[in-house]
């Protein structure tokens, strides 16, 4: 006994006490920086197609932050804070910076901020991709982030859950199980889609394999970008989407 | 001559791989006592070949060879009745071409189909059976288990996979330029393994020569890969037979060496380091000392840990003969990697196909295994203390080739040929094969994770046991849902 309280103690506190200003390291690749007077890069280096070059713009939708592209004309800064509530926000142009975007990229009704501010139990659903979001998402759970500490959790059965966390571009043999957790789930509930792939079909979105009937079918709430998402990422976006500040 | 002979990453003639006939490949299996590890047809003209690659782990040899099926050739006697290795093989190549193999003990779908699996059942008083997936409690992949239990106990397992498949071989095929990012994404919790097999695939067949700043580097990043992963296993290992403590320190540790990575990349999990043709991204001498100093901390909190774990009887109860796999079995059923060293198969695709860096640094791990869940913790543990070593010793070495670029020019791909590239990542061998057309282009590429042979490994190790222990047994493999779906 006395021995694993002195490995906790030799632990020490792991956890990121102010999680919306949380220092990230400046090699991570987030929202990008662009400028459209700078020699551009050739529009073939984007494995995804996120990149377009008249004007210049970037989706981060289909984005994998692979930084193949990066250039005079490209660069990528270490903000993390790339969700949104809408697919149009996250194409992101020269006119626009990160402090803009996060000001007005997550919008989310009052309905949602009364109902689920203080708690937000999740289940999570992984259908197809690659098992990157499913990782750095259990990741949000662990000592070092503890999504648990703001009311955020994943929970076993959609039944207990008030939303949806898609990751993986919806293979067609997920899509049945998909739909039906969906169901599962009782209202009033949110869909929040996590990582390139998720949101767009990223890596694979010209697989014959995938079926993504399901987005046109259900609404989403929120678009969490990414490949895989960071749990920075993750966490600060619904955060901003819950919070009632 | 009925085999062609090859070494990892040595780019052959696909012209000249002979065909044999089915009887001569059953023949010369019984004789060679190899290790299959590719068995995958390809489609030419109107009829189908068969290409059959051997491991001979002992000399570090692929024997290759092919069988061709004309249009009215549709079934085989199955080889999976003498060499139960072959039967996730058969079952993929019947699922992709539709030729049968006659008797085939369980010839069921791997990645289509869902809704016809012919589950095995079982009748009898107190006899039940429990259905889970394919989306499970925790947040991990899709997969569905079925378990056949008299009481508690677990009589069989059948695992039914397939709900990832998103078509990653067809879409290699269907890239225009070479598809790191793609490789990245067959699996992962195995960025750098793959990535790195695809990568050394595509420039044997261009005939382009890396650095060996870049050769060394891609070295370091997979025995990080290494290191991370087992951390964390050895986390979710404790986290499930409710030692909280471990649980929380692993999961922490884990976190020091993915943020080493994202320092050196830009990713944790190292996406965007490695593309065909060398890196992207240099270690520096303030890189390296940040990695030396992160090696340190995290072997004393290892080891540390590791050392009050395995004092608590509480905790050896747990693992001591909890999902047993013995030697016999797991050499039968063609398990790899870390799971079949666990098992006491001792193979090693570093050390077995000689890889030039690995020789000079070391040699394969000597380990006592059990076959339990105990020995791949315990293995894990070692392999942890090896992998920081050996990234100590590389980084010694790269500083030799400091001038050195990091990337170098791209060759043409070969018309006509054939490669084999064999990666050991954490998990196990990951083999990837390509061939090639007279206008160079790809016309197969075929993936084997190390998943694809273990999966059914998992199932002998729960039988007979209680289904309580099940997500322990389960966490001790950590297989891949992904790199068995493709």
């Amino acid at each position: 006994m006395i021995e694993t309280i002195k490995l906790k103690y030799m632990q020490g506190n792991k956890f990121i006490p102010d999680i919306e200003n949380a220092p990230m390291r400046e090699q991570f690749r987030g929202f990008p920086i662009l400028n459209n007077n700078a020699k551009k890069p050739e529009i073939s280096c984007c494995p995804t197609g996120a990149l377009s070059l008249e004007p210049l713009s970037i989706d981060l939708g289909k984005c994998t932050l692979c930084g193949n592209c990066k250039c005079e004309a490209i660069q990528f800064s270490n903000r993390y804070k790339l969700g949104a509530t809408s697919r149009e926000k996250l194409i992101i142009t020269e006119n626009m910076t990160a402090d803009e975007f996060e000001k007005i990229a997550i919008q989310s009704r009052t309905e949602i901020k009364k109902i689920f501010s203080k708690s937000l139990k999740l289940r999570q659903v992984s259908a197809g991709g690659c098992n990157g979001c499913e990782m750095e998402l259990n990741a949000c759970s662990n000592c070092n982030f503890d999504m648990g500490r703001f009311g955020i959790e994943f929970v076993a059965s959609p039944r207990h859950a008030d939303g949806l966390v898609i990751t993986g571009p919806i293979t067609k043999n997920m899509a049945y199980a998909l739909e039906d957790c969906y169901h599962s789930t009782p209202n009033p509930k949110i869909v929040i889609l996590t990582g390139a792939c998720a949101i767009s079909g990223g890596i694979f979105q010209n697989s014959t394999q995938i079926n993504r009937e399901f987005l046109e079918k259900y609404p989403i709430d929120l678009y969490i970008p990414g490949c895989p998402t960071h749990p920075l990422t993750f966490i600060n976006a619904i955060l901003k989407f819950i919070s009632n500040k | 001559m009925k085999w062609i002979l090859t070494e990892n990453n040595k780019k052959i003639n696909s012209l000249e791989i002979p065909t044999i006939s089915i009887e001569d490949l059953k023949h010369d299996l019984k004789n060679m006592n190899l290790r299959v590890v590719g068995f995958f047809g390809k489609q030419e003209f109107e009829n189908i070949r068969l290409y059959v690659t051997l491991a001979d782990d002992k000399n570090g040899i692929f024997y290759i060879s092919s069988v061709l099926f004309n249009p009215n050739e549709k079934s085989y006697e199955s080889l999976t009745q003498d060499f139960p290795a072959f039967h996730i093989f058969e079952r993929e190549f019947y699922e992709e071409f539709g030729i049968k193999p006659l008797n085939h003990p369980w010839l069921k779908p791997i990645r289509h189909n869902q809704d016809k699996y012919p589950f095995f059942s079982m009748r009898g008083e107190d006899v039940h059976e429990v259905a889970v997936g394919p989306i499970h409690a925790g947040v991990i992949e899709p997969g569905h288990f079925r378990f056949m239990c008299q009481g508690e106990k677990v009589y069989d397992l059948e695992i039914m996979l397939g709900y990832q498949h998103r078509g990653i071989e067809e879409l290699i095929l269907n890239s225009s330029n070479f598809n790191n990012r793609l490789a990245e994404s067959i699996c992962g919790d195995t960025v750098i393994g793959h990535n790195m097999a695809y990568s050394m695939v595509m420039e044997s067949l261009s005939d382009t020569k890396i650095s060996e700043k870049s050769k060394i580097i891609r070295r370091i990043a997979l025995e990080l890969e290494r290191m991370a992963v087992h951390i964390g296993d050895m986390g979710a290992i404790s986290g499930d037979m409710a030692y909280l403590p471990g649980a929380s320190i692993f999961g922490t540790t884990r976190t020091l060496v993915i943020n080493t990575m994202l320092e050196i990349c830009g990713s944790r999990f190292g996406r965007g380091l490695i593309n065909v043709g060398g890196i992207n991204f240099d270690i520096d001498h303030s890189m390296e000392q940040k990695i030396i100093a992160m090696l340190d901390e995290v072997l004393h909190i290892t080891q540390k840990t590791v050392k009050v774990m395995l004092k608590k009887s509480s905790c050896i109860s747990r693992m001591e003969k909890t999902g047993f796999v013995s030697t016999e079995n797991a050499r039968l059923l063609g398990a790899v990697g870390m799971a079949a060293r666990s098992s006491g198969v001792n193979i090693d695709s570093r050390f077995d196909f000689k890889d030039e860096f690995y020789q000079l640094i070391g040699k394969k791990l000597n380990f006592k295994a059990t076959g339990d869940v105990y020995s791949r913790f315990r293995l894990r543990y070692e392999e942890v203390l090896q992998s920081a070593n050996f990234i100590k010793n590389l980084l010694e070495i790269l500083r030799q080739y400091n001038k050195q670029n990091l990337k170098s020019e791209i060759g043409f791909v070969s018309p006509n040929s054939f490669v084999i590239s064999s990666v050991e990542g954490w998990r196990g061998e990951i083999v990837h094969i390509a061939i090639t057309g007279a206008n160079s282009e790809l016309l197969r590429y075929k993936i084997k994770d190390s998943s694809f042979n273990n999966w059914y490994m998992l199932a002998m190790a729960v039988r007979n046991n209680g289904i309580s222990d099940f997500p322990l047994c389960n966490k001790s493999f950590n297989l891949s849902y992904c790199g068995n779906d493709l």
